[in-house]
């Protein structure tokens, strides 16, 4: 089980990482990914959170172990 | 080297040119959708920036082609020298010298891109501001050197690439283009 | 117990008695400063001392000092920070401090700097007063290599450990993303200790007496004293050493205030907690009797509240503050804090609307923990004890009216 970390100097509220984990996430009012509920990636959603950590164009996620 | 080959060789680095700028152009577009945080209907952001990518990598495989081909065909006079040091060319060389700037300008973005996970956003985003100028000096190399230059098929791939591009800038640097993110969103004042 | 064994040279001067330790001295000279505490100690094993002693910081976040300084000291090559920064408004203890006893924290920072291995120490203030009388202390002592003094911006969230390190690197003064442990990589890229020059000073004294002597006042789990910062509705506001574990009540009278007069008082400072009044008599000054309440002694902050204020109306002051003290960094902080801040202050001016209440504890909730620091999730549990503690205000409010506007 892996944690997603937000690295909130660098987000911008883009939404990409949103669109790749909508079991996980929604967006605030303002665009900023905020959980659901608890930031612990299932195994069956790492690929996409990867994916997430990927994508983002400000470098602001990570995947902690 | 056979007669075929050489005429092989000479297409081949024609057509890939061709190609590798609409590749940059179609990257182009995406990168300012990418900025721009929106989706399209039918095209998630990550989609957008997936293919951005992807179009920019193909873009640069075809660049590494045509620039190869170019190398093997005895009739373009192409010397290694020539990829990195511009305008001591021997065909055309402020033309060529244009497409050598714009390669190496393309490898340091790229290179970069790969690496930005160490390098970190700022340096990132810093180098790739030059696809700003990677693009257009690739188009004025294929205007330039391009053997096709007069032909109205590539002026037309020209005209609609500048169209797109253009277009594209135009939307970026207008007022309305900054709507997402919190620099972006008014918050209420705090009396 | 700890054996003499850890004493090297023996102490020409008797330890303070009672509470009055870190504030002894008559004046800030570096002769007055020997005359009382005695000369520089030598520790055999500093670290294993504040372990002994349980010192844990004393700049808000009450972390364990030995454990801080054991991860820098296995890394090497390391550099102590003294944090004097003291961003927080109603504070006044670590500058107080500093012009008082500058002796005791440069102490400290030289004995935590031998104990880690680092040859760097820096000491940050935002006070030019302060700078100098530092700076003309480090002078004093003649050290071959003396502290470097640098200014930090007077900001609420500049005194934050990776803000003072960033600050110290030439970059801009505002908290890096919490992954970036400043004992990994700080100033210079150095493993770094960023310790309150209060902590500084308790160490200093632990060096000198040892950790049985430390623990002669306070509680066991929290041992020692601490300086509080008193103001509000008191007679005498100001900085008074206090042993943990006494009680509010207690402290409101040393200070010159009557618990009978005060509506509420706010510990732990802007980001912390109000305590009714109550239940002042009986709180006493400790994590266990302040948890309860979100509450902990933190920096050691007391701002009391008379019947001549609204609990609402200062909270809604406190929140707006705080939203414009936001580093500017992280999208739920700067958009959140302040649409919070105006939420309560709609209620606290009697503007009622429907979900007013609901609003302020939504935005709470958006912006707790979603920030590279604690400055949101500080706000957010101080407004959550303000609506807690002001219910019955609130109640008031949504009807349009203020018991404080009555009552005058």
């Amino acid at each position: 089980m892996s944690r997603l970390h937000v690295d909130w100097t660098r987000c911008d509220g883009h939404g990409s990482c949103v669109e790749l984990l909508p079991e996980l996430l929604e967006r605030d009012d303002w665009g900023y990914p905020l959980a659901l509920g608890s930031l612990e990636v299932p195994a069956a959603l790492e690929e996409h959170a990867w994916h997430a950590v990927d994508v983002c164009p400000l470098l602001a996620l990570r995947l902690l172990a | 080297m056979s007669h075929t080959l050489i005429t092989a060789l000479w297409w081949l680095g024609r057509g890939t040119g061709v190609m590798a700028l609409v590749m940059f152009t179609i990257s182009v577009v995406l990168g300012i959708l990418t900025r721009s945080g929106r989706s399209v209907s039918w095209l998630p952001r990550f989609a957008a920036t997936d293919l951005h990518r992807t179009a920019a990598l193909t873009g640069t495989t075809l660049v590494g082609i045509h620039v190869g081909s170019l190398l093997l065909d005895p009739y373009a006079q192409l010397r290694l020298a020539d990829l990195v040091i511009p305008f001591g060319g021997a065909y055309r060389p402020l033309w060529l010298g244009l497409g050598t700037t714009a390669a190496d300008l393309l490898l340091a973005v790229v290179v970069t891109s790969l690496l930005r996970h160490r390098i970190g956003p700022r340096a990132f985003r810093l180098v790739h501001w030059a696809t700003y100028v990677v693009w257009p000096v690739a188009l004025l190399h294929g205007l330039g050197t391009g053997t096709d230059a007069a032909t109205p098929w590539f002026r037309g791939i020209a005209v609609g690439c500048a169209a797109a591009v253009l277009g594209a800038v135009a939307w970026r640097t207008s007022p309305s283009f900054a709507e997402r993110g919190w620099r972006r969103i008014p918050r209420k004042a705090v009396s | 117990m700890t054996s003499l064994a850890d004493v090297t040279s023996p102490m020409a001067v008797l330890p303070p008695e009672g509470a009055r330790r870190l504030l002894a001295a008559a004046d800030p000279s570096l002769a007055t400063h020997r005359a009382t505490f005695g000369p520089m100690p030598v520790p055999l094993d500093l670290v294993r001392l504040l372990d002994s002693a349980g010192l844990t910081g004393r700049g808000g976040a009450g972390f364990p000092t030995a454990r801080k300084l054991r991860s820098v000291a296995e890394r090497g090559h390391g550099v102590v920070v003294a944090n004097g920064s003291e961003g927080e408004p109603a504070s006044a203890k670590d500058r107080t401090l500093l012009m008082h006893a500058p002796h005791l924290v440069l102490d400290g920072l030289a004995l935590v700097a031998a104990a880690v291995g680092a040859r760097s120490t820096y000491l940050v203030t935002a006070r030019a007063d302060v700078a100098e009388r530092v700076r003309a202390a480090a002078q004093e002592r003649g050290d071959r290599r003396p502290v470097r003094v640098a200014a930090v911006v007077d900001r609420f969230v500049s005194g934050e450990e990776s803000a003072v390190v960033n600050r110290l690197n030439g970059r801009p003064g505002v908290p890096s993303d919490r992954m970036v442990r400043v004992y990994e990589r700080g100033v210079k890229g150095r493993p770094t200790v960023v310790s309150n020059v209060e902590t500084l000073a308790h160490v200093a004294l632990v060096a000198r007496w040892g950790p049985d002597w430390f623990r002669e006042v306070g509680t066991d789990e929290q041992p020692g004293t601490f300086l509080a910062s008193v103001s509000g509705a008191t007679a005498s506001p100001g900085v008074y050493e206090l042993p943990y574990g006494t009680s509010l009540g207690q402290t409101l009278r040393s200070s010159g205030a009557r618990p009978g007069d005060l509506q509420a008082v706010l510990v732990g400072g802007f980001h912390g907690a109000w305590i009714p009044a109550h239940d002042l008599e009986q709180v006493r000054l400790t994590r266990s009797d302040l948890q309860p309440y979100n509450a902990s002694v933190g920096a050691g902050v007391l701002v009391l509240l008379g019947h001549d204020r609204c609990g609402l109306v200062e909270s809604a002051g406190i929140a707006r503050y705080l939203a414009g003290q936001a580093a500017g960094q992280c999208g739920p902080c700067i958009n959140g804090l302040p649409r919070m801040a105006d939420a309560l202050t709609a209620l606290a001016r009697g503007h009622a609307r429907p979900g007013l209440v609901e609003e302020v504890h939504r935005l709470r909730g958006l912006v707790a923990g979603r920030g590279a620091c604690s400055h949101p999730d500080g706000t957010a549990r101080f407004v959550a004890s303000a609506m807690r503690v002001f219910a019955d205000e609130v109640d008031v409010h949504l009807g349009g009216g203020c018991s404080v506007a009555a009552a005058r």
